[in-house]
């Protein structure tokens, strides 16, 4: 071998020797903050080992004594499907309220991530002080969890469906928006160029070179979150904002088990039912 | 605003250390065709974007006439980018806009803000829209997505765009660099049509010496951000490119075409 291809083989050693060395002390490094922050949030092993059978028992509480024989028989007889959901008719009302408290939330949340985050874009953002405002700005909405601007909203609108509404609009102005920036940011600049050397505005350029682009994958964000408001809605209706979570919370602090169980079915039906339609949404529209 | 003539004048733009462009001086007057020649990296993209301000110069001027294009901003700006209108090498288009919508992009700033983001145009402009395309044979693509037209089709749209703005100046940033050889020549003929026939003065971007001598009234090469030659076509000839790059014409096409178009007969 030549000189010249001994020393790269030499070099190539001691470059792999080095990463392995790095390799080892990170993570060394990350085990040491993992046990650091089990041992701070009070993970561990033997709580864990105690607790977990716990959740099962409860589970099992939660599942109702349905028999075989009156399985489809009405609502007044013991171990009948119809006489565990033998409130279908309010429990379907609220859980109605529910999503629809969800979607008005996305929808005015979806209205207010779409003033905001063509200025959060890097790109587009006519301005340094734009971006970095409209960014803060969707940090702080972000930021602060739906159910504490529900409880502020609920001092303030009083108890009911407006302030879940608002509760999860705010917070869904922060998230969408971040999402959108990001999906703006990437967007082909091309048709930017052309628009703007045209003579077009800033917002020609956003409506007709940038839209086109991003409306369907704002579109997915969007059913995404609606998804996780419709869970998020149930969560807010605990502190008094309306919906199928208020009876939830009701239900839950009078034990009343089979109760607890029947309206968690409905809500886990429900999030599938949204999961499938607005999937298939989804593909048609991305697929165009 | 009058046709004149458009003044740069030591006009220089720096990316970080790098000087893109670098102390250019040069006087275009009104209907000329003028080709401007290098290679990759030579400055030709940034001194065209500096004359339409999609890129702010880092120092120098650039005036059309008695105006002080360096100084514009707001509505004025945009009034300069509609008289001085811009043709890409990636064409530029909406993809998802029909080719006629996309023409009508060069209508946007002489209408209200709220029609015009609306989508909103005179029939009177899209009859003009519609002769635009008839001229350039593209009528039959008019209602067809720009993303889903050939790229040569799709230069030409950009070509119907930029004559919506009823310019007086087309910048053309290699026009043909992403086309096929018959492609490039009829895009270049259209350039010529309507330097010719509305006499609106091109300056145009090209790599290829052979096109930049068949089409232009006068040449100017760049090298390294800087004017290494400025005068007529016949006086570039293969001695000159020789002294100017230190190497023949063959080889400035190798190495100036990296993408390996063909050369244009």
């Amino acid at each position: 071998m030549s000189s010249a291809l001994t020393t790269i083989e030499l070099d190539w050693q001691a470059r792999r020797r080095t990463r392995r060395a790095a390799t080892l002390w990170y993570g060394a490094l990350l085990l040491c903050a993992i046990a650091i922050s089990a041992y701070v949030s009070e993970v561990f092993p033997e709580t864990l080992a105690r607790g977990l059978p716990q959740i099962g028992v409860y589970f099992r509480k939660l599942v109702p004594a349905l028999t075989w024989d009156h399985l489809f028989d009405g609502p007044k007889t013991e171990g009948a499907i119809a006489y565990w959901f033998y409130r279908l008719d309010s429990w379907g009302w609220m859980l109605f309220e529910t999503t629809q408290i969800a979607a008005l939330a996305t929808l005015f949340g979806a209205c207010g991530a779409l003033l905001g985050c063509f200025g959060a874009s890097a790109n587009l953002a006519p301005n340094r002080a734009t971006y970095l405002i409209c960014r803060r700005i969707l940090e702080l909405f972000r930021t602060v969890p739906d159910i504490v601007y529900a409880l502020i909203l609920v001092y303030a609108l009083g108890v009911g469906p407006p302030a879940g509404i608002f509760a999860i609009a705010l917070h869904t102005t922060g998230a969408l928006g971040k999402l959108f920036a990001e999906v703006v940011e990437n967007a082909d600049m091309r048709p930017w160029d052309g628009v703007r050397a045209a003579g077009g505005t800033w917002l020609h350029g956003v409506r007709f070179a940038i839209l086109p682009q991003v409306l369907p994958n704002f579109l997915s964000y969007l059913l995404l979150r609606f998804e996780i408001n419709v869970r998020g809605s149930t969560v807010i209706g605990f502190v008094g904002a309306g919906g199928i979570g208020q009876e939830l919370y009701l239900v839950i602090a009078k034990n009343y088990y089979d109760e607890i169980g029947a309206i968690i079915a409905l809500i886990i039906l429900t999030v599938a039912f949204i999961d499938i339609v607005s999937e298939r949404l989804r593909s048609r529209v991305i697929g165009t | 605003m009058q046709h004149s003539t458009l003044d740069l004048r030591d006009l220089t733009r720096r990316f970080g250390p790098k000087l893109a462009v670098d102390g250019v001086s040069l006087s275009v007057p009104p209907g000329q065709m003028l080709g401007i020649l290098g290679r990759s990296g030579a400055g030709k993209s940034t001194l065209l974007r500096m004359i339409n301000r999609l890129i702010e110069p880092t120092a120098g001027s650039i005036r059309y006439g008695d105006i002080d294009v360096t100084a514009l901003k707001g509505k004025p700006l945009r009034d300069w980018r509609t008289a001085c209108a811009m043709i890409f090498q990636q064409f530029n288009l909406i993809p998802r806009l029909d080719v006629l919508s996309n023409v009508l992009m060069g209508r946007l700033n002489h209408r209200a803000t709220l029609p015009s983001l609306l989508g909103r145009f005179s029939a009177a402009e899209r009859a003009m829209a519609l002769q635009a395309l008839e001229r350039f044979d593209l009528l039959e693509t008019a209602l067809v997505r720009a993303g889903q037209v050939s790229g040569g089709q799709q230069q030409r749209a950009a070509i119907c765009r930029a004559l919506l703005q009823q310019p007086q100046l087309l910048l053309a940033d290699e026009p043909i660099a992403s086309l096929d050889p018959h492609n490039a020549r009829v895009v270049m003929d259209a350039l010529r049509r309507i330097n010719q026939e509305d006499g609106i003065t091109v300056l145009c971007n090209l790599h290829h010496i052979d096109t930049a001598r068949s089409y232009c009234d006068r040449i100017v090469a760049m090298q390294s951000g800087r004017i290494v030659f400025d005068g007529p076509p016949a006086d570039l000839t293969p001695e000159r490119v020789r002294d100017i790059y230190g190497v023949s014409e063959d080889e400035f096409h190798s190495t100036a075409m990296p993408d390996g178009t063909l050369a244009l007969a």
